[in-house]
């Protein structure tokens, strides 16, 4: 009976989940776009819904509710289906959406999308080779197989991530990274702007009324036909006019385009940052900026943190909430009920760290989306963000066990069979130390190269 | 060469509807081979004969700038594609027939071009409606062009055209349909042709030859007239 209960409440959550997965599609991803495949958005929402409801599991573990056996079964099913989706339905749609963009394979568009599957499902699994992640006693086809593969792609994922916002949000929040840019600059580079603009025109304009020339007077019995004649109605000069060549302008032309392009970008550059600084002094922005100081610590010490675990070869056996109590207990002396605010404390912290990791992968995959999607692509796109975003939550899911105290553990060390938990840290630090490391040089460098190009001298 | 007299008009619309290859075919007569991605913005010229087989036939040049972008772009993409909006004689709004986002967004595009000029610093004020008041004063020739015309199913034809035809009645233009990688749909004689010609003579006299006597803005009667080419009511 209270198994059909549970089951209730979880069904019932997991809709509400589908139902928001799919308005943020609908509102935030596509709101430039028109839906034309409903299995999209159906894929993307359940994988959304599927995703939270594993972790709204680690809170009720934490929380208590619901009946232990009926959490272990609904944890087995729900894993279950995950790696169903993501490593079965959602490649085969992104391989199907794909071939169906070229227009060649068009006809045999199931067949290319299974071979395509295929090549996926033979790279995947040779991806679990070089890594120790497993004992090697269990079969082919369990789900510790795949999810000790999907937890590496994960993973990796996160560090890359976290490596680079850890670095980014100190150079965004933080004004004294801000260059200095006036009105005057702005004006002066559209000047510029438009006066490229202006010859590419004069340019064109020359070349249209030599093609209208050459049409009217020379050439309108002797059609340019085929490669031959073509080269020759270009290059054949009339007597007593000069008609200059065309390709020769066409080229000009072209270099002019680029520069027009690149000067294009600068100026919108260059009205970014100004906001950036009006910005910066309201209060918002003050206030950001001090966060900024305050996170840029953080940063250093989590990349001085990371250092210290490789080297030392360490993985941290406490985790925070236990550490924090018998800090405060032993050394400040503060006596309070150990059982009862462990739980809610981690309660808390384990909640605002799936808050701000799907809030923050949400985020960042809209932004993705926007500047790298068209028409053509959006849908394998989105997919393609589903399939990652799926894979972040299940490696979150992974590590977020170091970040809870012995006794919520056991279930998740059941439930994911017996991986080697401690290897997921290690990785983790190693790439969110690379990350970081090359997010820093990118910006120094990045940083560096542009105010020497439109600063007035 | 320099001393014909131009004309400028721009081309809107969505990421991908097409605007590219549009203006390709109408300067260029030929189709465009690839298609990429409009950065910035780009130019061509095309020659026009203004009334053309009469004595009063001229020639003159008509820039296309063809603004590439989307509506929901950064506000300081937004500020950078205004410099572009100086000074327009005429605007071409692109949309896909296959797509029913990009016609929409049209309203969108035309308010952010047509506002250039009352907002200097190039915000918009308004929250994106559309609002006919808006349109009621605009004294700039508008004309609506379909792309993609070949995508469309023939049963679907019918439905599609009837809502186009009330996006250009919303905007007081006239609207082409038409398929981009086809010479034939704007080959001389074609109903298509002869559309887009009367757009490009009413651009040509609203910058040349109505400047005398034509200062109050807003006057409802002109709306009735617009369309077709303009009667005569305002020569000396």
């Amino acid at each position: 009976m209270s198994f059909l209960i549970d089951s209730s409440i979880m069904i019932t959550s997991q809709i509400l989940f589908f139902g928001f997965g799919w308005l943020f599609f609908m509102r935030q991803l596509f709101k430039d776009y028109e839906v034309r495949q409903y299995v999209v958005q159906v894929i993307f929402s359940v994988t959304f819904a599927f995703s939270c409801t594993m972790f709204e599991l680690i809170i009720f573990e934490i929380l208590k509710v619901l009946n232990s056996s009926s959490r272990y079964f609904h944890w087995k099913m729900n894993l279950c289906v995950i790696l169903l989706i993501l490593v079965f339905m959602v490649p085969f749609y992104i391989g199907y959406f794909i071939v169906s963009n070229i227009r060649l394979l068009h006809k045999q568009r199931l067949l290319f999308s299974c071979l395509l599957w295929l090549t996926f499902m033979y790279f995947f699994w040779k991806l679990g080779d070089p890594f120790p992640i497993l004992s090697p006693k269990h079969g082919i086809l369990s789900i510790e197989q795949l999810i000790s593969r999907v937890g590496v792609i994960g993973v990796t994922l996160m560090a890359l991530l976290s490596g680079f916002g850890a670095v980014n949000c100190p150079y965004t929040y933080m004004s004294y990274f801000l260059r200095n840019v006036t009105d005057a600059d702005i004006l002066a580079l559209e000047r510029r702007l438009l006066q490229t603009m202006d010859m590419i025109i004069s340019k064109k304009k020359r070349m249209a009324m030599t093609r209208r020339t050459m049409f009217q007077k020379g050439e309108v019995h002797n059609k340019p036909s085929g490669f031959w004649g073509m080269i020759k109605s270009v290059t054949t000069s009339i007597p007593g006019s000069e008609m200059p060549d065309l390709t020769l302008i066409q080229q000009e032309v072209d270099a002019l385009e680029e520069l027009s392009r690149q000067l294009f970008l600068e100026t919108a550059d260059l009205y970014a940052t100004k906001e950036r600084i009006e910005y910066s002094k309201t209060f918002k922005g003050k206030y950001f900026n001090f966060l900024g100081y305050f996170f840029s610590i953080y940063c250093v010490w989590k990349i001085f943190m990371a250092t210290i675990n490789i080297v030392f070869d360490r993985v941290g056996k406490t985790d925070p909430v236990t550490r924090g109590i018998e800090i405060t207990v032993n050394y400040l002396g503060i006596q309070f009920d150990v059982k009862f605010w462990s739980q809610h404390i981690s309660f808390i912290l384990v909640g605002i760290i799936i808050v701000t990791s799907i809030r923050g992968l949400l985020i960042t995959l809209t932004k993705f989306f926007y500047a790298i999607s068209s028409s053509k692509s959006s849908n394998v796109i989105v997919l393609l963000l589903a399939q990652i975003m799926g894979m972040y939550f299940v490696s979150s899911v992974l590590l977020i066990r170091m970040s809870m105290p012995l006794e919520y553990r056991t279930i998740i060390t059941e439930v994911l069979g017996e991986l080697q938990f401690n290897f997921y840290h290690r990785w983790f630090d190693v790439i969110f130390l690379v990350s970081a490391l090359s997010s820093i040089l990118f910006l120094y460098l990045a940083h560096k190269q542009a105010p020497e190009k439109h600063m007035a001298p | 060469m320099a001393s014909l007299d131009r004309v400028k008009v721009l081309v809107l619309g969505d990421s991908g509807v097409g605007k590219s290859s549009l203006v390709h075919l109408l300067c260029q007569n030929q189709v465009l081979g690839n298609p990429s991605w409009t950065v910035g913005c780009s130019v061509d010229v095309r020659l026009h004969d203004y009334k053309e087989g009469t004595p009063e036939e001229k020639t003159y040049y008509i820039e296309l700038w063809d603004v590439g972008g989307s509506v929901g772009s950064a506000s300081s993409v937004k500020s950078t594609r205004a410099v572009f909006y100086n000074s327009v004689n005429g605007i071409i709004l692109v949309h896909d027939l296959t797509n029913k986002k990009s016609s929409q967004n049209l309203y969108r595009w035309s308010l952010e071009a047509l506002n250039r000029d009352l907002v200097p610093t190039g915000v918009l004020v308004t929250n994106g409606d559309y609002d006919r008041e808006q349109f009621a004063d605009n004294q700039i020739p508008l004309l609506v062009i379909g792309t993609k015309l070949d995508q469309i199913h023939e049963t679907k034809r019918h439905e599609v055209l009837t809502r186009t035809a009330f996006l250009a009645e919303d905007f007081n233009a006239e609207e082409i349909n038409l398929d981009c990688t086809n010479l034939r749909c704007l080959a001389a004689g074609s109903s298509n042709a002869v559309k887009l010609s009367r757009f490009f003579d009413k651009v040509i006299e609203k910058r040349y030859f109505l400047r005398e006597g034509n200062q109050i803005p807003g006057f409802p009667d002109r709306k009735r007239f617009g369309g077709g080419p303009l009667k005569s009511l305002h020569y000396d």
